[in-house]
């Protein structure tokens, strides 16, 4: 065979396209070391009594969407149970930290995740070697299954998921290092910012690898792949078991901040809200997991403040990006990448001015929406407590007719006034890339 | 004596009590183009799906560089060194044509499911990608998404992806199907191109395709071998006149 392969060989070799440089090794380091800087200041810039805690699950977040997208974005996996490597992580990340207490072992709180992340990776080969033999909705199916059947095991086995009320530790009584306690949430937020900055680096250069590469091709064509010499199982199998090891060290990290981890840490709940993640940031790319991630954080907290019925607000979002923005936001924003690459920033003004018309309009939609939702809410959920609620600040009568009158108004309005905003959108757009496509001749 | 490259011992395949492949015994010794003709339905689709894995004989033996590969899975039996090409095209559509190629020359080359190699570093599997996609003439295209080149672009992709990992023996299923006559000729000259030094078998509706590649000929008609000989010889077969070359005439 090898004369074949020599024949392939021996076809004229044009020069390389393009060598890695100096130059390429800093666009790869750049952005790297962009991003450690802007995790180092961020706690000096949002100095909020909050914002620690909001920064600090967001860095869990990512990692834990990241893992999510390794299966789903990358290798086309849809799984309904990651919550549980990252909820057996946690757990195994409890536990360690307590023998370490109890034993007083010489080791430190920063070496925790790995815990976490190793009991993520061993439940993801045990698990994985059942439920990626097959893809598709069979694999969608046994992941769902395999949830059930860990969350229902919690009721079970008490000892180790200690019940209703869960484990609790103690983070400040482990090994000191560096004269560090980690008893204030900066010290926490440092530790986290440093795991995930690693972990992103590490799922970052996965996507670069040989298996990385096959992963694509296997979500892509997974039949195609197999008659270049890959078997389709193994991949998804590595996939599962690595997804399920940077899940882990999510769950590590969670167990650490929050000095407690419960059953529904592995549940439905918590695999249905980094699917969300994902998806709402986007599968498609890298970063899209990542803006999922810091959205979907960033609306637990602040709308699990302002309203009991958050979770539906939270539904009504999945269910927009999944009908107009099926890439999710990193998506939309990567269609614009064209413009800021031929550096069309006239037509792109006009183009952002175009959407501020839009936005205008969808606002009122938008309100008119939370305050039918509100109503209806209080209504139903809360009328012993009176009928008179509070939306936007505005102390609003729910049982009398006007209140559903202006919100009907409000929607109606809204919509109306939101198409009619369209074609100066798609005129705008259209202009911008009709300019983008000329310039990019011109050069 | 060398072994066959590709060798079918009294091959069949029954989808429930139909039978498709009634028998098929052939040899295909290394290096010799040959091509598979026969009218719609007559199985040659089939006998490739048995030959390279996607299907599993009902019985029967194939065996390759005189190794039993009967019932082996479609990657073991690629990476014994043989390589196929589908009718309907079966590329990655949504990848671009540059990583359509690389995906192909990596098991080939060693990286298998390495994850510890980055793939921009890869000096040998660029050189691999840069020169298939060269020997293609796609070399232009390589940022382009698959999905959207033009369709003898796709089937020259198809080549590609099936000659990309160097195997010794390659399964060509309607290479120039749907084609124009200017782009049948093109993709004959690739395929000759690329044939060049490996075992070919191809499945083929053009004549002037056919007489004009194969060293020899088989022809399969409701899932049997009537003939297998030389172009010239083909031509002359009475039986293949009556069922096959006189109806296409």
């Amino acid at each position: 065979m090898s004369d074949v392969v020599s024949g392939v060989a021996k076809l004229p070799a044009r020069g390389a396209l393009s060598q890695p440089g100096a130059a390429a090794v800093a666009r790869l380091i750049g952005p790297w070391l962009a991003l450690a800087v802007a995790f180092a200041v961020l706690p000096a810039i949002v100095t909020s009594g909050s914002a620690l805690t909001m920064l600090s699950l967001m860095g869990i977040m990512i990692v834990f969407a990241l893992s999510y997208n390794m299966l789903l974005g990358e290798t086309g996996l849809l799984s309904f149970g990651h919550a549980v490597y990252y909820g057996l992580g946690g757990f195994l990340a409890v536990h360690a930290m307590n023998t370490i207490i109890h034993d007083a072992l010489p080791v430190p709180l920063p070496m925790i995740p790995l815990v976490g992340g190793f009991s993520g990776l061993l439940f993801g080969i045990i698990f994985g070697s059942v439920s990626t033999r097959r893809a598709g909705t069979a694999f969608a199916m046994i992941s769902l299954g395999l949830g059930e059947l860990v969350a229902s095991s919690s009721l079970i086995l008490r000892g180790f998921f200690g019940g209703e009320e869960g484990v609790s530790t103690n983070r400040t009584k482990l090994l000191h290092v560096f004269g560090l306690n980690f008893g204030p949430q900066i010290q926490v937020y440092y530790l986290i910012a440093g795991w995930c900055l690693l972990s992103m680096i590490a799922m970052y250069a996965l996507r670069r690898t040989p298996f990385g590469r096959m992963c694509n091709a296997v979500r892509e064509n997974a039949e195609r792949a197999q008659f270049v010499g890959y078997n389709p199982r193994t991949l998804r199998f590595i996939a599962f078991s690595i997804a399920g090891l940077f899940a882990g060290i999510a769950g590590g990290l969670a167990a650490i901040n929050f000095e407690l981890v419960n059953a529904s840490e592995v549940g439905a709940g918590q695999s249905g809200l980094v699917l969300f993640a994902a998806y709402i940031g986007g599968i498609g790319s890298f970063i899209g997991p990542v803006i999922g991630a810091v959205l979907v954080t960033w609306l637990e907290v602040m709308l699990s403040d302002v309203t009991d019925v958050w979770q539906l607000y939270f539904g009504l979002l999945f269910i927009g990006i999944v009908m107009f923005a099926p890439n999710g936001i990193a998506g939309l924003l990567i269609m614009h990448a064209p413009l800021w690459q031929a550096r069309a920033y006239g037509s792109m003004l006009r183009l952002a001015l175009a959407y501020l018309v839009a936005l205008g309009p969808a606002l009122v939609l938008l309100a008119g929406l939370i305050l039918l939702i509100e109503m209806t809410y209080h209504l139903s959920v809360k009328a012993t407590e009176g009928t008179t609620i509070s939306v936007f600040h505005v102390t609003v009568e729910a049982a009398s007719a006007i209140p559903w009158v202006v919100a009907a108004i409000l929607i109606a309005g809204g919509f109306w006034l939101f198409r009619m905003t369209w074609p100066v959108v798609g005129a705008a757009w259209h202009d911008a890339f009709a300019q983008a496509r000329g310039a990019g001749r011109a050069k | 004596m060398t072994a066959p490259a590709i060798e079918l011992v009294d091959l069949y395949k029954n989808f429930g009590a139909t039978q498709i492949i009634r028998g098929v015994s052939l040899a295909v010794p290394p290096g010799e183009r040959h091509a598979i003709i026969g009218p719609n339905g007559a199985g040659k689709s089939t006998l490739f799906n048995l030959v390279s894995g996607r299907l599993t004989p009902t019985s029967g033996t194939v065996r390759l560089n005189g190794d039993d590969i009967t019932g082996l899975p479609p990657h073991q039996i690629n990476r014994r060194g043989l390589a196929r090409s589908f009718q309907v095209t079966n590329i990655f559509p949504r990848l671009s044509v540059w990583e359509n190629i690389r995906c192909a020359v990596l098991w080939s080359l060693g990286y298998k499911y390495a994850f510890w190699h980055g793939i921009e570093a890869l000096p040998d599997v660029r050189a691999r990608t840069e020169a298939i996609l060269e020997a293609i003439e796609l070399i232009d295209r390589r940022r382009v998404q698959a999905g959207v080149l033009a369709y003898a672009e796709q089937r020259a992709l198809e080549i590609g992806i099936t000659i990309a990992g160097g195997a010794g023996i390659i399964l060509l299923d309607e290479p120039s199907a749907g084609m124009s006559v200017a782009e049948a000729a093109r993709a004959v000259a690739l395929i000759r191109k690329v044939s060049e030094g490996r075992t070919l078998i191809m499945i083929e509706h053009d004549m002037g395709v056919v007489f004009d590649l194969a060293d020899r000929i088989s022809v399969l008609v409701y899932g049997q071998i009537i003939a297998s000989d030389i172009p010239a010889r083909i031509k002359q077969d009475s039986a293949v006149q009556t069922a096959y070359l006189g109806t296409a005439a």
